[in-house]
């Protein structure tokens, strides 16, 4: 193994070594750059050869444990296959070479993309109208919630400070509540998954400003008392906030607008195949009813018939504002634009039915090879959650050493821990994109780790044995935070 | 089973009080909780003479896998708080029932005790969540 394998490219880095090597090489005479507008300190960047590049970013990449090469069953993040087109396509020199303050008349194909992505989300969740704008889900989140606050406001009702959130929820959801200056109010579940309604009423009120739902929930299944909960909601005056993580389960299926949401943020990179981790970029769209249409964040798209234009704080005077420079990550939307093209109303179906097939195959098999499910009765969504309680328990070995062995055995492995109401949990997502032979290996290969902590738990519990790293120190990942090179 | 200290009272939500002769209570959270939270990575003590409320969210403990609120098992006024968990919140998983107490509180009313359970009454509790 050559040296530098595990080194960052800062500290391979040599002074004065330039990237055509052997090549000849002359510095560009600077001339025409007035001299105040000359760099006077160098760039801090690293120094390598073309060569000692490529080689570090492509040792890197095979690094990469990815949906490119293995099956990712993470549960609530929906890893799904993003088809290669919805990246192609988006590139096209049409698309990158437009200049985001391109004059309406110049733009007029960007803008029909936008607008008809637009309409097809609209379309997809039963909302009455769309902004595309928010830069990530969380942003989304932020964007629904200060809405759900601008109409109180509007109203001078300013009694309302409390957000509802089920313990259930996505911990994003308390925080955006908390971040729009609400105070949240817990309400929990009952032994089935669904919200304790009875619980819901003692807390409801003329305090309520709303409440966050994610349906199905964080738990694999569909809340089926969901118009009971928006009539107890909006009976108080309260508005029923629609978070999108879990839209892959039910898209085209059931709309989050007829189940009497009133906001709903949509987590593309989930449900609509665009960029997932890394940092995005990402888009979280929010989509909202009748009433509360006058404060979506702007810029959006609109169309009159002949020609497509912006509607900014001119149009809508009442907007929440704008959240990011220009209207979000535009390449992005283009990638979902592209991929719910691709799909068309059909595949749209498809999606859900086959993704909460897969769930529920690998949910029919977990139980067929002796697993606990943490709701044996229910069926599951496009999730569902194993409980490893009994393993842990009898045989010493939990969750977490499951999860590292199934890299040996080339898995990603589900989501641990979460939702925390469950013990020792793995929440398993297939997607609609992986095939038979898959999910029975996964489940093959969760049985025969079973086997081994029976036999050797010492062994499981040293997992992972195949990667680059073995163990990592948690605790001392969290408490040292060290990220960013510094030079000498 | 986890260990469950025959003189202290607990809560639900898997704290324990030690009660004091000078009218205070001593509080922290059970072997058992620490267990089902994981390594602490972070522990957030409630401010010396703020007034708290029985089973308001007073504390903060956040392990490598969730953060989560510590209730006060009783009404009263905080007194002391373990400042020594800002540097080392790894004392709640190796001493919970010692060096890692989280906080004091003068009682506000000693019916509160009433409430808590014994440690006969904890361990069916705890029992009783694990199936």
């Amino acid at each position: 193994m050559s040296s530098g394998i595990n080194m960052l490219i800062f500290e391979q880095s040599r002074k004065g070594r330039t990237n055509p090597s052997q090549a000849p090489f002359e510095r560009p005479e600077l001339t025409g750059i007035p001299e105040s507008l000359q760099r006077k300190k160098r760039v801090v960047m690293a120094e390598t050869s073309e060569m000692q590049t490529v080689r570090h970013y492509t040792r890197l990449s095979k690094k990469n444990f990815s949906i490119d090469t293995h099956f990712y069953p993470l549960g609530s993040c929906t890893m799904k296959y993003n088809p290669r087109a919805c990246n192609s396509l988006s590139m096209l020199p049409g698309f990158l070479s437009r200049h985001p303050y391109a004059p309406d008349s110049m733009s007029q194909g960007y803008l029909s993309c936008m607008y008809e992505l637009q309409e097809m989300l609209k379309d997809v969740t039963g909302m009455k109208e769309v902004s595309l704008t928010p830069a990530a889900g969380a942003q989304g989140e932020f964007a629904g919630m200060a809405m759900i606050r601008a109409y109180h406001d509007s109203r001078n009702d300013d009694q309302r400070t409390e957000v509802l959130v089920p313990d259930a929820a996505h911990g994003t959801n308390p925080a955006t509540a908390v971040m729009c200056g609400y105070k949240v109010r817990e309400i929990p579940t009952n032994d089935q998954g669904d919200v304790d309604l009875e619980a819901l009423k003692q807390v409801v009120g003329p305090q309520t400003a709303g409440l966050m739902l994610t349906n199905p929930s964080t738990l694999g299944v569909f809340e089926r008392q969901i118009e009971a909960i928006a009539g107890v909601v909006h009976e108080a005056g309260g508005l029923l906030y629609y978070d999108g993580a879990n839209l892959n389960a039910i898209l085209g299926k059931v709309r989050p607008g007829d189940m009497g949401f009133d906001v709903i943020h949509m987590n593309l990179h989930k449900t609509f195949s665009t960029p997932h981790g890394g940092g995005g970029p990402g888009a979280g769209p929010v989509g909202v009813n009748e009433r509360l249409k006058p404060f979506l964040p702007v810029p959006m798209v609109a169309y009159d018939g002949d020609h497509y234009s912006w509607v900014t704080e001119k149009e809508n005077p009442q907007t929440i504002g704008r959240l990011s420079g220009f209207m979000g990550n535009a390449g992005v939307l283009l990638r979902a634009y592209i991929y719910a093209r691709l799909l068309g109303r059909e595949g749209m179906v498809r999606v859900s039915e086959y993704s909460t097939l897969n769930a529920n195959y690998m949910l029919a098999l977990s139980k067929q090879k002796g697993f606990d499910l943490a709701f044996p009765d229910r069926r599951a969504t496009h999730e569902f959650i194993i409980t490893l309680k009994r393993q842990a328990k009898d045989l010493g070995v939990n969750t977490m050493d499951f999860a590292k062995r199934l890299l040996d055995y080339g898995f990603h492995a589900p989501t641990t821990y979460f939702p925390l109401l469950i013990p020792e949990c793995l929440l398993v997502e297939p997607t609609e994109t992986e095939d038979k032979e898959t999910l029975d290996a996964f489940m093959d290969v969760m049985a025969k780790i079973e086997q081994e902590a029976r036999d050797d738990p010492e062994y499981v519990k040293g997992a992972p044995y195949t990667q680059p790293v073995r163990r990592l120190d948690d605790v001392r990942a969290a408490r040292e935070l060290d990220l960013v090179w510094k030079s000498e | 089973m986890s260990e469950i200290p025959g003189e202290l009272k607990y809560s639900k939500s898997h704290e324990w009080v030690q009660i004091e002769d000078d009218g205070t209570v001593l509080v922290g959270i059970t072997e058992h909780a620490q267990d089902l939270l994981g390594d602490m990575v972070y522990v957030e003590v409630p401010e010396v003479d703020s007034e708290i409320e029985v089973e308001e969210a007073c504390a903060v403990v956040e392990s490598v896998k969730a953060a989560s609120d510590i209730y006060s098992p009783v009404s009263g006024t905080i007194t002391a708080s373990n400042e020594a968990l800002t540097d080392s919140p790894e004392l709640v998983n190796s001493d919970p029932f010692g060096e890692g107490w989280i906080m004091r509180i003068k009682l506000a009313d000693r019916a509160d005790l009433d409430q808590l359970m014994d440690a006969t009454a904890y361990a069916e509790h705890v029992e009783s969540e694990d199936h």
